[in-house]
C-alpha cells in the first residue's frame, strides 16, 4: 500500500498539469481558433444587426415582446425576463400554488384580446431556459387578430406571415414546429410599423 | 403522444444499435492497447506524456496499485481544480471579472467534476470565468469520463484473465481512452456544434438592444469546446444555468439529437466490448437488452405523462401537454426523451427543467437514477455497475437451481457476492439517510422551492442525483448553501469510489480465478430467461429500496395533482 501511493505522486502530479495543458488550455484555444476562422458568425453569437450594424439581438437567442403590437413572447424566469445573464426555469412543480396563479393571471391577459379560443401551453408556460427564441405555430396564429387589429394590417396578410415563418421539424422527426420570434417580428416591422 | 415523437424514440434506438459493434471494436482496440490509425497524430503525445511522468504503459498493476493509482489522481485533479476555482479572481481570461468561488462552493464544485456528477450548485453565467470552465471544468469532463472507461476495462480483463494477477495499467488506460477515443471525437462534434450556432470565443458578454428597445447583456464564451465533451462523457455540467435548455448550449433539434446520442454511443459501445474481452459477444448483446427493456419503459412513461399534461391546467383553459420549463423547439416528446437518457447515464444534463415535469413524468429520471445508473449508465460506471447487478443475479439464479453460481467463465463465490452487494448498498444507505436528514433538519427544510410532497421530492432527488453521480437536479431547491454544498459533495465523493473500489476488489479476485468451461448444469447467460432476470434483479434490488421514497414524493404528488390539490 505504501508502495503504491509512493510510485503514484509523480505520475498523478506530472499527468495532472500534462492534462491541464492539453485539455484545459490547448484543446479550447485550438478549437476558438478553428471556429474563429470558419465559423465566425455562429463562434460569436450568430448576431443579428440593423441597418446601422447595431446589435439587435441573436437568431438563437430568445428576447422579451410585451408589446401588444408585437408577437409577444413567453413568460420567462430568467431574471426579469429574458435575462441573458440568468438563464432558468421557473422550477415549479405542477402543484405550486405560485405555478397555478401566474398562469391564471396569464390567461385572463390573453382573454382579455382574444377569448373565446383555447389557449396555447407554452404562451402561458416558462420555458427552461428562459431565453426561449421560439412559440409554437398554435401560439403565433393565436395572436394573428390581436395584431392585425392593432397595426391595421389585413388579418391575411398577417397569417400569411406567420405561415411563411413556421418551421418545420427537421427530417420530420426532429423537434418540434416553431416559429422564431424575432424574424416574425422584425418581418412584421417592415410591412407595417408599429 | 405523436408519431413522430415516437419515430423520433425509434431512430434514436435505431441509429445507436448500428454503432454499437463499430463503437464497441474501437473501445476494445483501446482495452487491448492495440494501434489505432489515430496513433500517427498523437501517438507522439502518449509517449511523451509517460516519458514525462515516469509511466511504463506496460507495467501491469495489481488491482490494489490501480485503485490507489486512480484515487490518487483523482485527488490530485480535485485539488488542481479546488485551487483554480479559489484564485478565480486574479487568473486571466476573466472578462466579466468575476469573484473567486467561496470554499465550501469551490469544494462541492470540485468534487462534482472529479466524479463526473457535475452537479452544479452554481449558476455558470454568473459564476465561472472562461478560464474556469475550461482549465478547472472542461479538464475533469475528460478525465472522468476516461476513468470510468478504464475501471470498466479493468473488471473486464479481471473477468478475462485467467489466473492472473493483475488487472491492467490505470495511466495506459486513461491516457489512451482521452486520446484515441474522447479528444478526437470532441474535436469534429465541436466543429459542428460552433457550424450549428453554439458560440467559441473568449470573449465575455455582448450588449444588445432588443427590437423592443430593452437592454439585453448574452453572455459568449468556449462554449462549443466544453458541451462537446460535456455528453460524450456523460457528465452534464453546463457552462449557462440552465443548461443544455440554453440556446448558446443547444441551439436546434439537430444539435438536441447530436448531444442525446453522444450521451449514450459510449455506453452502448461498451457492452459489445465487454462481449468480446470475455470471447462472446452475444453476452454483450444480452446485457444490452436488459438494459434497453429498462430504458424504453421510462421513455413510455415520461413521454406519456409529459403529453398528458397538468391536469389542473386544462381546467384553466390550456389545453394540451406539459409545456412548463420546456423549449419550444425540442417540444415535449424530444424533452421527455433527453430526461429519460440523462437519468439512464449519468449525465444529468437537462434540455428541460425536470423539477416542472408532471409527478409521474419526473419521477422516472429520479428511479433511473435510484436504480444506480445501470440503464446504459455513464460512460464505463454504467457497465460496472450493470456487472454487479450481473454478478447478483447469478447469485440469485444459483440459489434457485442449488449449484456454485458462474458468469462467463468465472465462478462466482461469498468473496465476490459480498462485495457486489457492498458496493450497491451505498446507493440507498446514503440516499436515504441524507434524505431524511435533511427532511428534519432546519438547513435541510431551507432548501426547497416548492412546498407539500414536490418539496421533499426536490431534497430526495438532489441526495439521489449526488449519489448516483448524475448532477442533474429538481432546480428549485437552494443548494448553494454550507449545509448542501458539504453534504452534497460528501455524497458524491462516496457515490463514486466507495462503489468503483469494491469493484476493483471483485476485479482482482476475478482475475485470480481459473477459468469454468459452460456445462450442462451451467445458467445459460445469454437468453432470454437471462436477460428477464437481469430486469428483474435491478428492478427489485435497486428499485424496491426506494420505493417508499416514491410514494412520499412523486407518488402524492401526482395523487395532489390530479385531486387539484395546491400546495
Amino acid at each position: 500500500m505504501g508502495n503504491d501511493i509512493s510510485t503514484s505522486l509523480r505520475p498523478a502530479i506530472v499527468m495532472t498539469i500534462l492534462f491541464a495543458l492539453l485539455l484545459g488550455i490547448l484543446y479550447p484555444l485550438a478549437m476558438t481558433g478553428i471556429g474563429q476562422a470558419i465559423f465566425p458568425s455562429q463562434a460569436n453569437g450568430s448576431l443579428v444587426r440593423d441597418g446601422k450594424g447595431a446589435v439587435i439581438g441573436s437568431t438563437v437567442i430568445g428576447q422579451a415582446f410585451t408589446s401588444e403590437h408585437y408577437f409577444q413572447s413567453r413568460p420567462s424566469a430568467a431574471g426579469k425576463g429574458y435575462d441573458g445573464l440568468s438563464s432558468s426555469g421557473s422550477n415549479l412543480g405542477p402543484t405550486s400554488q405560485v405555478l397555478i396563479d401566474r398562469v391564471k393571471g396569464d390567461v385572463a391577459k390573453l382573454q382579455a384580446t382574444t377569448p373565446d379560443r383555447p389557449v396555447p401551453p407554452d404562451l402561458v408556460t416558462t420555458s427552461a431556459s428562459g431565453l426561449d427564441p421560439d412559440i409554437s405555430p398554435e401560439a403565433a396564429f393565436y395572436q394573428v387578430d390581436r395584431v392585425a387589429r392593432l397595426r391595421g394590417i389585413p388579418a391575411a396578410r398577417v397569417q400569411a406571415l406567420v405561415a411563411a415563418h413556421v418551421e418545420r421539424p427537421m427530417l420530420g422527426f426532429l423537434g418540434a414546429p416553431h416559429v422564431n420570434l424575432l424574424a416574425l417580428n422584425r418581418a412584421l416591422d417592415k410591412i407595417g410599423a408599429p | 403522444m405523436t408519431i413522430t415523437g415516437w419515430t423520433l424514440i425509434a431512430v434514436f434506438v435505431a441509429i445507436l444499435l448500428l454503432l454499437t459493434k463499430p463503437v464497441g471494436m474501437w473501445l476494445f482496440a483501446l482495452y487491448e492497447g492495440r494501434r489505432t490509425p489515430l496513433h500517427t497524430i498523437f501517438g507522439p503525445v502518449e509517449r511523451g506524456f509517460y516519458k514525462l511522468s515516469g509511466i511504463d504503459p506496460a507495467e501491469e498493476q495489481s488491482w490494489r496499485r490501480y485503485a490507489v493509482h486512480m484515487l490518487i489522481f483523482n485527488a490530485a485533479l480535485m485539488v488542481f481544480t479546488y485551487a483554480v476555482l479559489r484564485l478565480q479572481a486574479i487568473l486571466p481570461v476573466n472578462p466579466q471579472g468575476l469573484a473567486a468561488l467561496g470554499d465550501h462552493l469551490a469544494f462541492n464544485t470540485a468534487i462534482s467534476f472529479t466524479t463526473n456528477t457535475n452537479w452544479q450548485s452554481y449558476g455558470g453565467e454568473s459564476t465561472m470565468s472562461n478560464l474556469s470552465q475550461m482549465l478547472g471544468l472542461t479538464i475533469h469532463n475528460f478525465l472522468s469520463a476516461a476513468t470510468g472507461i478504464a475501471l470498466a476495462f479493468a473488471l473486464f480483463r479481471g473477468f478475462a484473465r485467467r489466473s492472473a494477477k493483475t488487472i491492467g495499467n490505470f495511466w495506459a488506460d486513461v491516457t489512451r481512452v482521452t486520446l484515441y477515443l474522447l479528444l478526437p471525437l470532441c474535436i469534429i462534434i465541436t466543429l459542428f456544434y460552433i457550424a450549428s450556432g453554439v458560440p467559441q470565443t473568449l470573449a465575455g458578454v455582448v450588449d444588445v438592444s432588443t427590437l423592443e428597445g430593452v437592454k439585453q447583456s448574452l453572455l459568449l464564451g468556449p462554449v462549443a469546446s466544453q458541451e462537446a465533451i460535456k455528453m460524450l462523457g456523460t457528465n452534464g455540467g453546463g457552462f449557462f444555468n440552465a443548461n443544455s435548455a440554453h440556446p448558446f448550449e443547444n441551439p436546434n433539434a439537430l444539435t438536441n439529437f447530436v448531444q442525446m446520442l453522444s450521451i449514450f454511443v459510449i455506453g452502448f459501445g461498451l457492452t459489445w466490448t465487454f462481449g468480446k474481452a470475455v470471447g462472446n459477444t452475444r453476452q454483450g448483446w444480452a446485457i444490452l437488452s436488459a438494459m434497453l427493456i429498462l430504458f424504453l419503459a421510462g421513455v413510455t412513461i415520461t413521454y406519456w405523462q409529459e403529453a398528458a399534461g397538468n391536469p389542473v391546467l386544462h381546467g384553466l383553459g390550456v389545453a394540451g401537454g406539459n409545456m412548463e420549463g420546456k423549449e419550444v423547439r425540442f417540444g415535449i416528446a424530444a424533452s421527455a426523451l433527453f430526461s429519460v437518457i440523462t437519468t439512464a447515464a449519468s449525465c444529468g444534463a437537462v434540455n428541460a427543467m425536470h423539477d416542472s415535469f408532471t409527478a409521474l413524468g419526473g419521477m422516472i429520471p429520479l428511479f433511473n437514477m435510484q436504480l444506480g445508473e445501470v440503464v446504459i449508465g455513464g460512460v464505463g460506471a454504467g457497465i460496472y455497475g450493470f456487472l454487479l447487478f450481473a454478478i447478483l443475479a447469478v447469485f440469485v439464479a444459483g440459489l434457485m437451481v442449488g449449484r456454485t453460481p458462474e458468469y462467463v467463465g468465472k465462478k462466482i463465490e461469498a468473496r465476490e457476492v459480498k462485495l457486489a452487494v457492498l458496493a450497491i448498498a451505498v446507493l440507498p444507505l446514503i440516499i436515504l439517510g441524507f434524505t431524511a436528514l435533511s427532511s428534519v433538519l432546519e438547513q435541510g427544510l431551507a432548501g426547497p422551492l416548492n412546498k407539500g410532497p414536490h418539496g421533499f421530492s426536490e431534497i430526495l432527488y438532489a441526495f439521489t442525483s449526488a449519489v448516483a453521480n448524475n448532477g442533474s437536479a429538481f432546480a428549485g431547491l437552494t443548494a448553494n448553501t454550507p449545509y448542501y454544498n458539504g453534504m452534497l459533495g460528501v455524497a458524491m465523493w462516496i457515490g463514486r469510489f466507495f462503489i468503483i473500489v469494491p469493484m476493483l476488489a471483485i476485479a482482482g479476485s476475478l482475475a485470480a480465478k481459473k477459468h469454468t468451461p459452460e456445462s450442462a448444469g451451467s445458467f445459460p447467460t445469454t437468453g432470454g430467461l437471462w436477460v428477464g432476470l437481469l430486469v428483474g434483479i435491478v428492478l427489485v434490488l435497486g428499485g424496491l429500496t426506494f420505493l417508499p421514497s416514491l410514494a412520499l414524493g412523486p407518488i402524492a404528488d401526482h395523487l395532489a395533482m390530479v385531486k387539484g390539490q395546491l400546495f
